[in-house]
């Protein structure tokens, strides 16, 4: 390691420390932007499909799909197998559009983006202007860049690095403006990983996402940078549906980040998004989530309920896909991302924490379906249960009789902190040929009474050492991470647990 | 049709062959588990809980027809034992071929003539535990089996007889659909060991509630039969109280389908239970072992080892839970399922679930799947161990686990010996 590379990681490591330090169990992106927006009246019909289908320019196609997505909808049941409990959600007390005023007439360039709306997210750390970098590591000229596509409330505010990305031919920019610019490349993919009846929140989904961010990654072709979306809910009482698509054609490779957060509110919010990912032949994909919507308050008042499905799918041969989550927010986590396993030696691996304090419930996990031969799958689950929260791994692994020479290995750890939450582990494990191996190992145990008293030992007080000893604990995932979401996730993993102590 | 609809038509159709109808203490018993079972309904294919087992043959009304099995003279298991010996012919005791059931220090009693007798011990217990175990999770065929049954032993041991009860379920005819209904007590300070084996009948239910009360040591060893087209749904309930000892160990070879549930609440501190299972099968035959482990006090400890060698379409379910509940601190839990696929047409389909509401717990789960190891059999083979007999080596090792769970050395080398056995007629 050269001197350099010391220096910036010492900064970061006492920045995590001082950041944990000032922070006194509270959220840390819980404030509101006062901007003036325009919603959608309250509640959901065919009507509220076609005003979010036309405030978007859909052609006719689309406008039909969401439909036939709606009408699906109305005759589903909310799904209640998950161990979560919650009161019943009423879909028709929400308002399913919110747009800010400013960009009823769509920028053009960042430049003529409402300050307000920069504002915010360069308080949230997120540089929409190009050139700077995330977490607020100066770097030299040339180092890493990371372009932002910016999602506030229902629509997309600006995407950076456009025509740098260009110039590799790789298109980034909001799903609402590929149904108009890229229509023969939506029509193909949208739905075709996760098809418009695939699940309650799916179809609602399907029915009224209002934005999002659309991938293409020719032939090829790597990425000249990592990608990013930042989602941000800010109006009151409205639901977040975005809808990701990212096509990875053969031979090239993205890394992809997703960060969310959102105003503290009293009441809880609805946010069920899809993500969708299409890798061919020898492309690979990286998908970095982190999750930190507003959790709720110490009683379970308020706090995001996260429906989401991700699912990515290997079609061709030697397809690869990597999921990193690191789940700290929401009220509600429902949850699996998956990958279906259909090339032939495709790959696909899950790295997860999922961090439950206060009232917080998470259930949530992966599903690797292994179709074709010699695929490979991982599933790394690193559950951490504080106060009176209920933490769920759900998985499934599924060799079908195809996929031959096969293998996965899972494992899911769990810890509890303090006498009164729960962790759970519930995977399911199919295996119908003989040749693939599946090896499966869960353990739950309590923060190690040794290690604190080494920390406490060497002069940290009983929180640092928590964090210091759960940052251990949930290595193995953050090292798969990219390097910034990595400090930034390690913080979070100790400003999620304030609070769980004494 | 609505789900609910379906298994409350289910059952209609099932309860419509004849309901025996009794009086006294297990009539009560009877009638209260049907008001049970007609808020549950018969199982359907869509339930969580038969994801991976079907239940329409065990739903059916009439038992489907099973051809009798020629063992070919094999003497039956646990035959070299000097136990005593209770003997039912499709479900019916066989009171010529039994032995009197008078041993020191155990009671035993037909169920039908307890229940004519109002001050019985089993009067305010039997059914209580099967009750109980319809929480978190329904289980209808053991409703069923309460609402249903009028055969079956109550034994209430008090001291240490001086050999196991053997319990013997013959198959005579193909069309027997037997329910059996067993309770034992275990007082405190008091130990038995209970033999079964068997394939009963072309379908059997049967139910067997264990209260274990402080200090008190139970052993279980069963065999299942090896009937290629009986059908078997089975039942343990258990309790288990402070410092008491639960122990069994299930033999499952072939049978067109078995579901064996056992249900066990470590409900005093320092008690242990431990639950195993081997099954093998060769052909069209379905095992399924759904386990539920409830600890509710404190340093308990239990351990579920099952282990499945399968092949020509053999399928093999494994479901298994530890519900740890709060306060049960210093728990020790421990689950392994595992499965030797020996061709490419066979299925492990396994749901090993934890579920935990205390923090100073150790609970662990392995499940594993796949072929025998190549390496492992190269090194036998180099030894000089010819194919067939290195691949039996190598199956038994497999299985050692769960065997490992019978403390009667005696009883473990009779199960292996039967599994060595039933290898060497499968080899092709």
């Amino acid at each position: 390691m050269t001197a350099v590379d010391m220096e910036v990681r010492d900064g970061v490591d006492r920045d995590t420390i001082e950041t944990v330090q000032a922070m006194s169990g509270s959220y840390k992106y819980g404030w509101a932007t006062d901007i003036e927006m325009d919603y959608a009246p309250k509640g959901l019909s065919e009507d509220i499909v076609r005003l979010i289908s036309q405030k978007n320019n859909e052609p006719e196609w689309m406008l039909d799909w969401r439909l036939a997505a709606y009408r699906r909808w109305v005759q589903m049941e909310e799904p209640r197998w998950a161990m979560l409990h919650y009161p019943e959600i009423d879909y028709q007390d929400q308002y399913y559009y919110a747009k800010p005023k400013s960009m009823a007439v769509k920028p053009k360039s960042l430049d003529e983006v409402d300050p307000k709306l920069l504002a915010t997210y360069e308080k949230l750390g997120i540089p929409l202007k190009e050139q700077m970098l995330l977490a607020g590591v100066e770097a030299p000229e040339g180092e890493r860049k990371v372009a932002v596509d910016a999602v506030f409330d229902s629509v997309s505010v600006g995407t950076t690095f456009k025509a740098e990305l260009k110039k590799a031919g790789v298109i980034f920019c909001a799903i609402s403006e590929a149904i108009r610019e890229y229509p023969d490349l939506v029509k193909q993919y949208l739905g075709s990983v996760v098809p418009q009846s695939d699940n309650f929140f799916a179809t609602l989904n399907s029915a009224v996402f209002s934005d999002g961010s659309f991938v293409y990654i020719p032939k090829g072709t790597r990425c000249p940078m990592e990608l990013s979306t930042y989602f941000r809910i800010n109006a009151e009482n409205t639901g977040q549906f975005e809808r990701t698509l990212i096509i990875a054609d053969e031979g090239s490779y993205v890394s992809y980040l997703e960060g969310c957060t959102a105003p503290k509110r009293d009441t809880h919010q609805l946010h069920a998004a899809v993500v969708e990912i299409v890798i061919l032949k020898d492309a690979e994909v990286k998908y970095s989530t982190v999750q930190n919507w507003y959790p709720g308050d110490e009683n379970g008042k308020g706090g995001i309920y996260n429906f989401v499905t991700k699912r990515a799918d290997c079609r061709g041969a030697n397809a690869k896909v990597m999921w990193t989550q690191v789940e700290t927010g929401s009220a509600i986590t429902w949850k699996y991302p998956s990958c279906i396993l259909r090339g032939d030696n495709s790959q696909g691996e899950f790295y997860s924490i999922a961090i439950a304090n206060n009232a917080q419930q998470a259930d949530t996990g992966t599903k690797m379906v292994h179709l074709g031969k010699n695929t490979k799958s991982r599933i790394v689950s690193k559950g951490i249960s504080a106060g009176r929260a209920q933490n769920t791994y759900r998985g499934l692994v599924s060799m079908h009789p195809r996929a031959t020479n096969s293998r996965n290995y899972t494992q899911c750890d769990s810890l509890l902190i303090g006498d009164k939450c729960g962790a759970h582990t519930v995977p399911y494990i199919e295996v119908k040929n003989n040749s693939s191996r599946v090896e499966h190992e869960a353990t739950t145990s309590k923060v190690d009474e040794d290690q604190l008293f080494y920390c406490r030992s060497r002069g940290m007080d009983e929180e640092e050492a928590v964090a210091l000893v759960v940052n251990g604990f949930c290595k193995e995932v953050l090292q798969a991470l990219p390097m910034e979401f990595a400090m930034e996730a390690q913080s979070l993993v100790a400003i999620s647990l304030e609070g769980s102590v004494g | 049709m609505t789900m609910q609809q379906a298994k409350a038509d289910a059952l209609a159709a099932r309860l419509a062959t004849g309901q025996p109808g009794q009086g006294g203490w297990l009539g009560a018993a009877q009638a209260a588990a049907l008001a049970r079972l007609r808020g549950m309904g018969l199982p359907g294919k869509r339930d969580e809980y038969w994801r991976y087992t079907d239940p329409t043959s065990l739903n059916a009304p009439d038992a489907p027809s099973a051809a009798l099995f020629d063992s070919r003279g094999e003497a039956p298991p646990f035959s070299g034992l000097d136990r005593l010996r209770l003997v039912f012919v499709d479900g019916i005791f066989d009171q010529a071929q039994s032995d009197d059931p008078v041993l020191e220090g155990i009671e035993i009693e037909r169920l039908g003539s307890a229940a004519l007798n109002p001050s019985h011990w089993a009067a305010g217990l039997y059914g209580t535990l099967e009750t109980r175990g319809q929480t978190p999770v329904e289980r209808p065929f053991a409703a069923l089996n309460t609402a249903q049954a009028t055969e079956g032993v109550l034994i209430r041991v008090t001291g240490r007889p001086s050999k196991p009860v053997s319990l013997i379920y013959l198959h005579k005819s193909e069309r027997s659909d037997a329910i059996l209904h067993h309770f034992v007590k275990i007082e405190s300070g008091a130990e038995l060991t209970l033999l079964e084996n068997g394939p009963a009948a072309a379908r059997l239910s049967k139910v067997l509630e264990v209260e274990v009360a402080d200090t008190g040591r139970f052993h279980h060893i069963r065999t299942q039969g090896r009937d290629h087209e009986r059908r078997a749904v089975s039942h343990i309930f258990a309790r288990i109280g402070a410092g008491a000892l639960f122990k069994s160990f299930t033999l499952t070879a072939n049978g067109r389908l078995t579901r064996n549930e056992a249900v066990l609440e470590l409900a005093g501190a320092d008690a242990v239970a431990h639950i195993a299972g081997a099954s093998v099968g060769d052909g069209d035959f379905h095992h399924d072992d759904t386990v539920f482990v409830t600890h509710a006090a404190e340093r308990c400890e239990s351990r579920q080892v099952y282990k499945k060698v399968l092949k020509n379409g053999a399928v093999g379910v494994f479901q298994g839970k530890i519900l740890v509940k709060q306060g049960a601190q210093k728990t020790d839990g421990y689950q392994i399922s595992q499965s030797l696929l020996l061709d490419e047409d066979s299925q492990f389909l396994a749901k090993p679930e934890l579920e935990i509401y205390a923090d100073d717990v150790k609970c662990s789960h392995g499940s594993t799947s796949g072929a025998i190891d190549d390496t492992a059999l190269y090194y036998l083979r180099s030894r000089g161990v010819p194919l067939k007999q290195a691949q039996s080596l190598l199956v038994l090792a497999f299985l050692a686990e769960a065997i490992a769970e019978i403390e009667d050395e005696a009883i473990a080398e009779d199960i292996r010996a039967r599994l060595e056995a039933w290898l060497h007629r499968h080899e092709h």
